[in-house]
């Protein structure tokens, strides 16, 4: 049961970040490999608000979003938009090279302790149904539901989510019907960045802050993202829960040592057999 | 042709020159050191480059085939007493053997998949070489002894400059061949358009696979070599961040470009050493000329050199 | 005896059934064309007999050999051949390579000759390299030889994907579209060229929506709605066809 929630609360950072991973995939065709870093930068800018410039918790976590989302409105328009004709193994690289970048900067910024931020309800775990469960635990679940709820709400019912969807179908029918493109991409990264970054504040107070956190986790994303099918964002949320709790069940009744490992595993299991996520579309070349 | 011939011999001649001339040029074996990692990992780089750059495919695992070899020829050689040959080229053999096996189910699939697919397998690899401490030495790793090939064995640092040196020149010239033949040209057309390339009779599946265990098989055998020289291995060598290394010196020197892979090689070896001076900017830095590098030269530094030369010849 | 035989064949992706329960067949040594309306599942024919899609039912069949859902590799072998509606020019390489690439099944594609450059590899590369200038040459494209894939003109990439087809040697050759988005002169430099392509005894079938193409081009005209044959027969026989003209020609139809 313990293993349940944690698997749960991690899954359900996973599928935060992987939802991240498929709505910039969507916009662009691009395999964002800094998805990781707005996931650290969250929680660094929680930790250093909280720490250095004494801004209350539930303050500092909305501040550090909005302050990752620009740093990825940023990247997009320095380093991807300048780009926008190259290879897509060209443009993997220079995300490659932005999430060095960033982790540079965030090490430069606040050297590379490992930093502890409160949670937000204390740290006082709760008992449920027998299971110790941490409240922060509990927020992340909230949070996480309500974010799917409020992404629903966004691309089903305003016109700037519906354009996104448009251009994920169909570029150049989205284009002559009027979509900016630009715009598009900016909101994607936007949008990616805001979501690794809540990952990473509400995470934080479980895994401590510390510039080298969001390698695995942007890793284990994108995992999230693959199995359940490459730009669909849904999807990514049951590959991230599915990862978590895989990787909990895992670590307590068969092995801790290779709970990283469980991940990865799982995607190779899947692109062998299963190869567009869960519920990714057969698509046919058009010739 | 002619155009190919020209290229084939001219760079081959001054990349042997090159070869045979640094030496003069290299103060003391801290520098060896250096040009001896970049053989080798210009030789892993060549083969990356037939993948990515040729083909069109992309790995981001490679990592964990080199260290296969490395870890491969470690174990056989101290544990089992295998002749140091017999380890490199078993190893050489297993990581081929891994590498169809991983890729033939993968290959069928599209790009993103692949690097997922072969991303996830580096750091499986990766994590297993950490965890069985037993066979491998755990995240600490193992050192290894002795190297001798019919009983001689290397001294110094100049005689692993020559070893190293030959194995690169051999991989050049094996890799070029590769290039300019029909093998070369149906790889460059899976990168076209892989229908057009199935009208032609080409066996796309086949071709991808076939050259994704040939660059499997180049990295596992750089290792093997790697860990002779360097007496010591540690898991690292398959992680997530080597094998990114490696992908960013074949994209940084030069796509669908034996020459680039070198001189990428070349370069993202040596500027971390020469970056250090900067201490805490060091990461920021390279983080910055990398994204930089890509954004103004998207086809890497030897197409664009090329290309700005022709145009100022004309 | 029928070269290439189509019976019953179907196809659908989801909702859609782009070729239902389609029967032709195509006689060899001439020049066949295959009309009508868009969406009427004439590439989707292409795709099935080339072995890009798998039909959900039905047999196609070559030279009375069953080839249905057989691998799109294995065509060129057998003597099929084809060109692409979205042109599928290999802009990684010269024009030459190109064609080049065509004779793929006429050379030692393997693997360990090519890396140790056995003396044949060379030699045999320089005398398929002067046949694919000539086919070049047969083509139109004489002056393009030396070039990049990517600096050519779009009607010369046109004629270069005709080349890269014609380099098997097939003994069917399919073209998709091979005159859209040209011009009027274009378009009967294209007309010359496939009479010459069917002079030299290779069995062509076009899919084309320029009528004046078709109409003097062809031998044999098939028409498709909906993935099933409308009609078929002669220019003359398919203009007066009153189910064709209703479906495809219009009025302005019966002038041409």
């Amino acid at each position: 049961m313990q293993f349940l929630f944690a698997g749960i609360t991690v899954g359900a950072t996973y599928a935060l970040v992987g939802v991240g991973f498929s709505i910039i995939y969507n916009a662009s065709q691009v395999i964002n490999f800094a998805q990781g870093e707005f996931v650290m930068l969250g929680g660094m800018t929680t930790w250093f608000l909280f720490e250095r410039a004494g801004i209350p918790v539930a303050l500092a976590i909305p501040l550090a979003v909005m302050g990752t989302a620009a740093v990825g409105m940023a990247l997009e328009k320095f380093a991807i938009e300048p780009a926008r004709d190259a290879s897509v193994v060209t443009l993997i690289i220079i995300t490659i090279g932005a999430s060095i970048f960033l982790r540079g900067g965030a090490q430069l910024l606040w050297g590379r302790n490992f930093h502890s931020v409160p949670g937000l309800s204390g740290n006082e775990p709760i008992d449920i149904a027998g299971a110790a469960v941490s409240p922060q635990s509990l927020w992340i679940l909230g949070v996480t539901v309500l974010v799917i709820l409020a992404l629903n709400w966004f691309f089903s019912r305003t016109m700037t989510g519906r354009a996104m969807r448009a251009v994920a179908f169909n570029l150049l029918a989205a284009q002559l019907a009027g979509v900016n493109n630009r715009r598009v991409l900016l909101l994607a990264f936007a949008l990616a960045a805001a979501l690794g970054a809540t990952a990473g504040a509400l995470i934080a107070p479980l895994s401590l802050a510390y510039p080298e956190v969001g390698i695995m986790l942007g890793l284990k994303g994108f995992c999230a993202a693959i199995l359940g099918g490459l730009g669909f964002p849904y999807g990514a949320i049951a590959g991230g829960l599915i990862l978590g709790i895989s990787e909990n069940m895992t670590a307590g009744y068969i092995s801790s040592a290779y709970k990283d490992a469980v991940a990865f595993v799982i995607i190779l299991l899947a692109l062998f057999f299963m190869p567009h996520g869960l519920f990714g579309r057969r698509g046919a070349d058009r010739v | 042709m002619n155009r190919l011939a020209t290229a084939r011999y001219g760079g081959m001649l001054a990349l042997a020159a090159v070869v045979a001339v640094l030496p003069l040029f290299l103060p003391n074996s801290f520098y060896y050191d250096m040009a001896i990692l970049v053989g080798l990992n210009a030789i892993v780089c060549i083969g990356l480059n037939l993948l990515i750059g040729y083909a069109g495919q992309i790995s981001l695992g490679h990592g964990g085939f080199f260290a296969l070899g490395a870890y491969a020829s470690a174990i056989l050689t101290s544990a089992y007493g295998w002749p140091p040959a017999g380890a490199l080229l078993a190893g050489a053999a297993g990581t081929g053997l891994l590498a169809f096996a991983v890729a033939r189910p993968i290959m069928k699939l599209s790009g993103h998949y692949l690097a997922m697919g072969t991303l996830g397998l580096g750091i499986i690899i990766s994590i297993v070489l950490t965890q069985e401490v037993d066979l491998t030495g755990g995240p600490d790793g193992m050192p290894v002894y002795g190297f001798s090939v019919f009983g001689w064995e290397p001294s110094g640092a100049l005689t692993w400059y020559w070893i190293v040196g030959g194995l690169l020149l051999l991989t050049a010239w094996l890799a070029l061949n590769i290039v300019e033949s029909p093998v070369g040209r149906a790889l460059r057309a899976v990168h076209g358009s892989e229908p057009a390339a199935r009208t032609a009779g080409i066996d796309v599946v086949h071709y991808k696979a076939l050259i994704f265990v040939v660059s499997a098989v180049l990295a596992s055998i750089a290792g093997s070599v790697f860990v002779h020289y360097i007496g010591f291995i540690t898991p690292s060598e398959a992680g997530f961040v080597h094998s990114i290394e490696l992908v960013t010196m074949v994209v940084l020197g030069g796509m669908a470009s034996i020459f680039g892979a070198i001189v990428g090689a070349a370069i993202l070896t040596t500027l971390p050493q020469l970056l250090t001076f900067l201490h805490d900017y060091e990461m920021l830095v390279f983080g910055a000329i990398l994204m930089g590098v890509m954004i103004f030269m998207p086809k890497g530094l030897v197409p664009a050199i090329r290309a700005w030369i022709g145009s100022r010849a004309r | 005896m029928s070269l290439l035989t189509v019976q019953s064949l179907t196809k659908a992706f989801g909702g859609v059934t782009a070729i239902d329960d389609l029967t032709l067949s195509i006689r060899p040594g001439a020049i066949h064309s295959i009309i009508g309306p868009n969406g009427a599942g004439k590439t989707t024919l292409f795709n099935l007999v080339t072995g890009i899609y798998a039909p959900d039912q039905g047999a196609v069949a070559l030279d009375g050999r069953d080839i249905t859902g057989a691998a799109a590799h294995g065509m060129a072998a057998l003597g099929l051949s084809r060109t692409f509606q979205n042109l599928q020019i290999f802009f990684n390489m010269t024009a030459l390579e190109n064609v080049l690439v065509g004779m793929h099944r006429h050379c030692d594609h393997r693997f360990l000759p090519a890396m140790l450059r056995l003396p044949w590899i060379a030699r045999r590369d320089r005398e398929m390299a002067d046949k694919a200038a000539d086919l070049m040459r047969f083509v139109g494209l004489a002056d393009y030889v030396d070039a990049d894939a990517d600096s050519l003109p779009y009607g010369a990439l046109k004629r270069l994907e005709i080349a890269r087809a014609l380099a098997a040697e097939p003994r069917l050759l399919l073209l998709d579209e091979p005159a859209a988005g040209l011009n009027p002169a274009e378009t009967a430099e294209i007309d010359d060229l496939i009479q010459k392509i069917g002079e030299t005894g290779v069995t062509v079938v076009l899919v084309e929506h320029d009528m004046k193409l078709v109409m003097g081009v062809s031998e044999h005209i098939l028409v498709i709605e909906h993935g099933r044959l409308l009609a078929e027969g002669t220019g003359a026989e398919i203009r007066h066809n009153p189910d064709v003209v209703a479906a495809y020609l219009g009025e302005e139809g019966r002038g041409l």
